[in-house]
């Protein structure tokens, strides 16, 4: 059976479904607007490590416990695990594997990387080369800014396009059989660049390449915007997502009023001072398994799109003067059963 | 009072100036204390900073062009008691203090304190 | 995506890029004056005590910097700069600020490589550009005063 639609996009038949899944954040997090969806909150960002990067990796290591735990399994009938993290190397993934000793194949998609794992994860189980899949990311504010921007005590100022990477992961097991919510169809993204060079405003180099992952799908399965409950994007905050708006105008998609992004919805931006919004894999990965499976497993939204978002930039191309290459992976997913339109 | 007056409107001056080059070109904070340096240099050798630093006293001299107008007196003193060798040595010579004292704080400080999750 | 212009997509993106300008200049103007107060205060107590002008400006900017350390040691420094921007950049705290933010930042990556090494990363160009600018224009002083003797 032919499982690719269209030109860019894949159905997955056998609908994956998610049985477990785990949300790990952060103390900012939890005194967000979604304090009351997240499994486990860490308080004080160490997490009882000495280093960052280390809590980081306990992290995505206690969102896969989680996940795996709640779907009933054990680590070892886990029969891949897909993740990544923003970290040079990927080293809080990497180094959380030691661990949990499942087949990993590790990915780097920037904060796209929760929407990449479960195309990946979705693939695996529905291509029947496993029956239990992992698929986790994980970001940390402060291991996130010592890479990327500045020592957590130096005196700069944020201007107001700029987001907060969240603190924060996300897992979930997909399996062959199970309850829900399933994966349904993939579109995995291509780089966009749009020539934005701010890494203060990631939102706007990621916008574009939403909108044409998004585009892509309609034209491929003939769907529009109107057929899903929401379309929710990963980390794009209120600039991106404006601009989102705009460029989908501008390619005739008029006004949507079901689009939400994760980074808007994690925090209150006027009370938290995170500016334009949540970032980071942890950000659509916190929320994504946590606010959206539930209330997909309790039927109040149906059938949504997940498109999550990733700058393709590292702290070296950027002092070179490059440009922020996007990218965005998109999945249908659908609370109930039966099968589609 | 008017030396603390005269320190605050140039000080703050200096400040503002390079607000508006954060707001309005982006320029990084690095960028901005280079080019505030060197131009503090520069303004002492055409003999334009040290009235400044007469007339407006710590209003000149804290802000980085007063490091920069430090580097340059001290240059221009060593010219004057050892000519050429001056040059290289007059600056740091003059600034050792300032430079000593952050190296050591900072190492003293590094041991003391770590960063904390904001 | 057929209708996409980067030009134009550029032109909207700058559009949503504005600043609240004037509130961050007001803060900075207020902010950098008060720290050159506090400065001046250093300065006349110092000459008052009997140093030179060259003395008393030393130990204006070793105490300043010594606060200004503290306080970024005490995890203080950046909630005042969030607001006051350049304000504390601009002045001499914000120097000993770039020194040790990095150097407390990077103590996990160990006391030689870490804290010894990261201290320069962003105060490094002031002091390479500050001494190469001194030294350029101390040679054309030099020369053109005549070339005193060695």
């Amino acid at each position: 059976m032919r499982k690719r639609i269209g030109n860019r996009t894949l159905y997955f038949p056998s609908r994956p479904s998610v049985n477990g899944f785990y949300s790990v954040v952060g103390e900012k997090e939890s005194q967000g607007p979604l304090k009351d969806w997240f499994d486990l909150s860490i308080g004080e960002g160490h997490f009882g490590e000495d280093s960052w990067e280390k809590a980081e990796s306990k992290l995505i290591e206690s969102a896969s416990l989680g996940a795996i735990e709640q779907a009933g399994l054990k680590n070892e009938q886990i029969q891949c695990f897909f993740g990544g993290d923003l970290m040079n190397q990927c080293i809080s993934t990497n180094y959380a594997l030691r661990t949990l000793q499942i087949p990993f194949l590790g990915l780097y998609g920037a904060c796209s990387t929760m929407a990449e794992s479960l195309l990946m994860g979705s693939v695996c189980v529905d291509g029947g080369f496993c029956d239990h899949a992992l698929c986790a990311t994980s970001s940390h504010f402060c291991s996130a800014e010592r890479q990327f921007r500045f020592p957590l005590e130096y005196g700069g100022q944020r201007p107001p396009t700029a987001q907060w990477t969240v603190t924060g992961s996300g897992a979930c097991v997909l399996s062959l059989q199970g309850d829900g919510p399933y994966i349904t169809y993939a579109t995995p993204g291509k780089v966009v660049d749009a020539g934005i060079t701010d890494l203060n405003n990631m939102g706007a180099a990621m916008a574009p390449a939403a909108c044409d992952t998004l585009l892509a799908f309609f034209e491929d399965t003939g769907t529009s915007p109107s057929n899903y409950d929401m379309i929710l994007t990963g980390d794009l905050g209120n600039v991106g997502k404006k601009l989102l708006h705009g460029l989908l105008r501008d390619n005739g998609i008029e006004a949507i009023d079901n689009l939400e992004d994760c980074g808007c919805l994690i925090f209150d931006d006027e009370a938290q001072d995170t500016h334009a919004g949540g970032s980071g894999c942890g950000c659509s990965a916190s929320v994504l398994n946590s606010y959206i499976f539930k209330k997909m497993r309790n039927k109040e939204l149906k059938k949504i799109l997940f498109l999550a978002t990733g700058a393709l930039m590292s702290p070296t191309s950027s002092l070179q003067g490059e440009t922020i290459p996007a990218i965005a992976h998109l999945l249908q997913i659908e609370a109930e059963r039966s099968q589609p339109q | 009072m008017m030396p603390y007056l005269n320190a605050f409107l140039f000080g703050g001056f200096l400040c503002a100036v390079a607000q508006l080059l954060i707001d309005f070109t982006k320029m990084t904070p690095a960028r901005i204390l280079v080019l505030y340096v060197t131009t503090g240099v520069v303004l002492t050798f055409l003999g334009l900073y040290n009235p400044l630093v007469e007339l407006f006293g710590a209003g000149a001299t804290v802000p980085l062009t007063g490091f920069g107008n430090a580097l340059a007196n001290g240059v221009i003193k060593g010219i004057g008691e050892k000519g050429l060798l001056g040059v290289i040595s007059g600056g740091l010579t003059a600034c050792a203090a300032g430079i000593s004292a952050a190296i050591f704080f900072g190492y003293l400080f590094a041991l003391l304190f770590s960063s904390k999750e904001k | 995506m057929k209708n996409f212009s980067k030009k134009e997509y550029q032109r909207i993106v700058s559009q949503h890029e504005k600043s609240p300008w004037v509130k961050n200049l007001i803060w900075a103007f207020t902010v950098g004056g008060l720290i050159c107060v506090l400065g001046q205060f250093i300065l006349t107590t110092a000459k008052d005590m009997g140093l030179s002008k060259e003395d008393a400006g030393c130990v204006t900017s070793m105490t300043l910097i010594f606060l200004s350390g503290l306080f970024t040691g005490l995890g203080l420094f950046d909630r005042l700069a969030k607001r006051a921007g350049a304000g504390t950049i601009v002045p001499i705290t914000g120097f000993a600020n770039a020194i040790v933010s990095p150097a407390m930042e990077f103590k996990n990556e160990g006391f030689i490589l870490g804290v010894g090494a990261k201290m320069f990363v962003i105060a490094g160009p002031v002091i390479v550009y500050g001494i190469s600018s001194s030294i350029i224009c101390g040679l054309i002083y030099y020369l053109l005063k005549g070339g005193a003797p060695l």
